[in-house]
């Protein structure tokens, strides 16, 4: 399946901030209400709100309503994806870097032309 | 190990990888300096690199070609910011299209180079920022990663034959 560019920007958008990503750590075992997670940081229960909705937009977390509270879970597909395109960077460059170590083992003595 | 660490940063969308070579700041520098020894390297063994324009000075220009298993080619360039030999290096890197002019549409990456020579071993930083998500979305879509894991195990058994040699060698 091809995930839409507007799709990814709004995922990398939402991973670009300490908060946001700090959520989702608490939100991957447990499944916290918005009100708990806003005990944990120093800002307004709107502030947390609204780093909630931005990670929701993204499809990093869902939203389930519980009674009178409105419980977090993240999507662990979702980070993985983002984290994926960093892992699959960095593969080409230690093949690159090995490549490299190996022209050194074989060219020890090589003069620039 | 050649790779001694890589940090990544998601608020930067950067990617930071630090490798030791036991060998002098001039001799990795031909790494990046020689064309030659360039094309060795950068591309997959299963995308051969040819490199054409190589000019590492500011405002310079890399230009090169990978040839897939079928013959396929696909075109690349750099665009030099800054150099300073033998510890510097500065460039973006962005995909060409079939006559080699910079396709404006498709993604690029800033990469910054840096070499320190000490007691014999040189420490290579390399730093890569993305110049945005959707760009680095862009790259996966066109299986610019997909041809590298398979390179990454080749490379294992070519230095560990390396190795093996330059024991022998010793």
């Amino acid at each position: 399946m091809v995930v839409g560019d507007e799709e990814i920007d709004r995922l990398f958008h939402a991973l670009a901030d300490t908060t946001r990503r700090d959520i989702l750590h608490r939100c991957i075992d447990g499944e916290p209400s918005v009100s708990r997670l806003a005990d944990g940081y120093p800002m307004s229960f709107a502030a947390v709100q609204k780093h909630v909705a931005t990670l929701e937009r993204a499809g990093l977390v869902t939203k389930q309503r519980r009674g009178r509270e409105t419980l977090v879970r993240t999507d662990a597909a979702a980070v993985e994806r983002a984290r994926r395109v960093l892992d699959e960077l960095e593969e080409a460059w230690r093949g690159r870097v090995g490549r490299m170590a190996d022209l050194l083992a074989e060219m020890p003595e090589s003069r620039a032309t | 190990m050649t790779v001694v660490s890589v940090d990544r940063d998601l608020d930067e969308l950067t990617l930071v990888l630090v490798a030791e070579f036991e060998a002098p700041v001039e001799r990795v520098w031909q790494l990046w300096s020689d064309p030659r020894q360039l094309e060795r390297w950068w591309g997959p063994p299963s995308h051969p690199s040819t490199v054409e324009e190589h000019e590492l000075a500011p405002g310079g220009s890399v230009t090169y070609f990978m040839t897939g298993p079928g013959g396929e080619t696909s075109r690349g360039w750099w665009r030099v910011t800054a150099v300073d030999a033998p510890t510097s290096l500065e460039f973006t890197d962005g995909f060409a299209d079939a006559s080699g002019e910079p396709d404006p549409a498709l993604p690029t990456t800033e990469a910054r180079v840096r070499l320190a020579e000490r007691d014999g071993v040189t420490r290579m930083e390399l730093r890569f920022r993305f110049d945005s998500a959707k760009r680095m979305k862009q790259l996966e879509e066109w299986g610019a990663f997909e041809v590298f894991p398979q390179s990454v195990a080749q490379m294992d058994e070519v230095l560990a034959t390396a190795q093996d040699t330059t024991q022998e060698a010793g």
